[in-house]
C-alpha cells in the first residue's frame, strides 16, 4: 500500500511543482494521474521513488517511510518499487535480457552485475517474465532494434524483474500508436491485477485513462482537484483540472474509438 | 530580426535591422584589410631571390633524394617496431589515465563539482595546451633519450584529447536512461557500467583508436628530439645530408600511417 501525505515539492527556480498533495493507494488498485502539462504529474511519481527529492511531506510504503531514508536504505526501497517510462528509457545499446536484468540490479553485486552473472533464479525469472509479455524469441536483440510497442514490454518486464510491491508509470503510451497505446495499457492493468500491484500511471489520454484505471485523480498545478471512480469524471470536473474547453466532443470521439476497436476486434474474430 | 510597419498597414521583414548589416559589412571590409595588411608585413622580410629559387633548389633536393635506397629499409624494422610500441603503449597509457579523469571532469558523473571537476579539467587542458614534441624533449632531460621518454610524451598528450572528448560524450548522455537505471535501486558503479557506459562505448573506442591513429604519426617524429623510433634515424639522416635515406622514412611512415588509418577505420565500423 502506498500513501502520499501533504506532500511539496518547491524547485530551487521557485515554481511550486507539488502542493499538499495527499492520497492512498490500496493493494492492487490501479490509480490514473490526469491533468494537463506541467501540473506536476511527472513530479509526483518521481517523488515516491526520490528520482525527484520532495521539499517536505511524506511518501510510506507499506510500513516504510520513504522520505525519511539515507542513501542506502533509499536504494533498498526503490527495488521494491518498479518505474516504467515514457520513452521506455531502455539502454538502447544492451539486448533485452540484459535490459530486464537490469532490473536485478539491486539485489545484485557490482561484479556479478559487471560480468553479467545474474543468478539462475534471475535469469528463469527474466524469460518467464519475457514469455509474458510475448518477447521470448527478441532476448537477445539489442533494444533499439525493436519497435516502440515491443519497447514498451521490455519495460515492463524490466519493472517486473524488480519483484515490485508498486508500480510507477509515466505516460507509457505517450509515443505509441492508439492501437499499441491500448495493448498497452491493458497488459499492465492485467498484470497488476495478476499480481495485486497498487500502480499510479501518468497519463494525458483523458479516455484511455477511463478506459483502463480504477480510480482517477486529477492533478491542477499541484493541486488534486479530482478523485474519484473514472464515471464521475464528467465535464464539470474536466473543466476543474484542465479549464473550460468542449468536452462532449471529446467524449464521442473517444465512443467512437472505442467502437472501431471493438469492430476491429470482431473483423478478427470473424476471420478466425 | 527587423519586422517594420508600412504606411499601408501591411509587414515588412529582413533578417537584420540596417544597424545589423552595417555591423556586419563592416566586418568583413575589416577582414579584408587585415588580409592585405598581413600580406605586406609577409613580403616586407621575404627574400625574393630565395623564393625565385626555390623550384630550382626543390629539384636539386628531390633529384638528390631519388631514387630512395631500399637497402636500407633492413636499419628501419627495428625503429619501425619501436615507433609502433611508442604510439600503442602510450595511447595504452593514455586511455587508462584518461578515462577516470573524464568521469570526474563530465557535470553528470563528477563527484564534486566544486574541487575534483576543475582539477579534471585543469589536467585535461594542461594536457592539450603542450605538443607531445614539447613533452618529449621535457621527458628526454629528466628520463634521459629513448623509447620510455616517447611512450610517455604521447601517453600526456593522449590524455587532454581522449579526456576531452569523452567528457563531453558522457555529458551528452540520455539521462533518462540513467533514470531508469537509478529507479531499479542500482548502486553507483553500477549506474555507470550499465547506463553511462553503454551509452559513451562508441565514442570511447572511436576517439581511442583516433587518437591512436594520430600518435603514430607523432611518434615517427618524436625521435627528433632522441625519444627513439623513426624520427630518430630521420635526424640521422638529414643531419648527414643522406637524402635517399630520407626519403626511405619518409616512405616508411607514409605507409605506417596508411595502415593505422585502414586499422582505425576498420574498428571504428565495427563498432557502430
Amino acid at each position: 500500500m502506498l500513501s502520499v501525505e501533504n506532500l511539496v515539492k518547491t524547485y530551487r527556480t521557485g515554481d511550486k511543482a507539488l502542493n499538499a498533495v495527499s492520497f492512498t493507494a490500496p493493494k492492487g488498485q490501479v490509480v490514473g494521474l490526469i491533468g494537463p502539462s506541467g501540473a506536476g504529474k511527472s513530479t509526483l511519481i518521481r517523488c515516491v521513488n526520490r528520482l525527484v527529492e520532495p521539499t517536505s511531506g511524506k511518501v510510506r510504503l507499506g510500513d516504510l517511510d520513504v522520505t525519511a531514508l539515507p542513501r542506502g536504505a533509499l536504494r533498498r526501497a526503490r527495488r521494491r518499487i518498479g518505474m516504467i517510462f515514457q520513452e521506455y528509457a531502455l539502454i538502447e545499446r544492451l539486448t533485452v535480457m540484459e535490459n530486464v536484468l537490469s532490473g536485478r540490479l539491486g539485489y545484485t553485486s557490482f561484479w556479478r552485475s559487471w560480468l553479467r552473472r545474474f543468478p539462475p533464479a534471475d535469469i528463469e525469472n527474466a524469460f518467464r517474465l519475457l514469455d509474458r509479455v510475448g518477447l521470448t524469441e527478441h532476448a537477445d536483440k539489442r533494444a533499439d532494434a525493436l519497435s516502440g510497442g515491443q519497447r514498451q514490454r521490455v519495460g515492463i518486464a524490466r519493472a517486473l524483474a524488480q519483484e515490485p510491491e508498486l508500480l510507477l508509470v509515466d505516460e507509457p503510451t505517450a509515443s505509441l500508436d492508439p492501437k499499441t497505446s491500448r495493448q498497452i495499457m491493458r497488459l499492465i492493468v492485467e498484470i497488476c491485477d495478476e499480481r495485486g500491484l497498487p500502480a499510479i500511471i501518468n497519463i494525458h489520454d483523458v479516455a484511455l485513462a477511463q478506459q483502463f484505471v480504477a480510480r482517477i485523480i486529477g492533478l491542477r498545478a499541484g493541486a488534486v482537484v479530482f478523485d474519484g471512480p473514472p464515471d464521475a469524471l464528467d465535464a464539470a470536473a474536466l473543466t476543474r483540472i484542465y479549464g473550460e474547453e468542449d468536452w462532449t466532443a471529446m467524449r464521442k470521439a473517444a465512443e467512437a474509438d472505442r467502437e472501431a476497436e471493438r469492430d476491429e476486434a470482431e473483423r478478427l474474430a470473424g476471420l478466425a | 530580426m527587423a519586422v517594420t510597419r508600412r504606411a499601408d498597414g501591411g509587414f515588412d521583414w529582413r533578417l537584420r535591422t540596417p544597424r545589423q548589416s552595417l555591423a556586419q559589412w563592416a566586418l568583413w571590409l575589416g577582414l579584408v584589410a587585415l588580409t592585405v595588411w598581413c600580406w605586406e608585413v609577409m613580403t616586407e622580410t621575404t627574400i625574393w631571390a630565395f623564393v625565385s629559387d626555390a623550384p630550382r633548389q626543390a629539384a636539386d633536393i628531390a633529384g638528390r633524394a631519388f631514387p630512395p635506397r631500399w637497402s636500407y629499409m633492413e636499419r628501419l624494422w627495428g625503429p619501425l617496431w619501436d615507433t609502433l610500441n611508442i604510439a600503442t603503449l602510450g595511447t595504452l597509457l593514455g586511455v587508462a589515465i584518461a578515462l577516470p579523469v573524464a568521469f570526474l571532469a563530465a557535470r553528470n558523473t563528477t563527484p564534486s563539482a566544486l574541487i575534483l571537476r576543475p582539477a579534471a579539467l585543469f589536467v585535461i587542458v594542461a594536457s592539450r595546451s603542450i605538443n607531445s614534441l614539447i613533452w618529449a624533449l621535457l621527458l628526454v632531460s629528466i628520463l634521459g633519450p629513448g623509447l620510455l621518454a616517447g611512450v610517455i610524451a604521447i601517453a600526456l598528450r593522449s590524455i587532454g584529447f581522449i579526456g576531452k572528448l569523452l567528457y563531453e560524450a558522457i555529458e551528452e548522455i540520455d539521462a533518462r536512461q540513467v533514470e531508469a537505471v537509478q529507479a531499479t535501486g542500482a548502486s553507483g558503479p553500477q549506474v555507470l557500467t550499465y547506463a553511462v557506459w553503454p551509452q559513451i562505448a562508441p565514442a570511447f573506442w572511436g576517439v581511442s583508436v583516433f587518437r591512436w591513429d594520430i600518435n603514430i604519426r607523432e611518434s615517427a617524429v618524436l625521435g627528433l628530439v632522441g625519444a627513439g623510433g623513426l624520427g630518430l634515424q630521420l635526424s640521422g639522416s638529414l643531419n648527414t645530408l643522406a637524402w635517399p635515406q630520407v626519403t626511405m622514412i619518409i616512405i616508411v611512415i607514409l605507409a605506417a600511417v596508411v595502415a593505422s588509418e585502414w586499422v582505425s577505420a576498420k574498428v571504428r565500423h565495427a563498432i557502430i
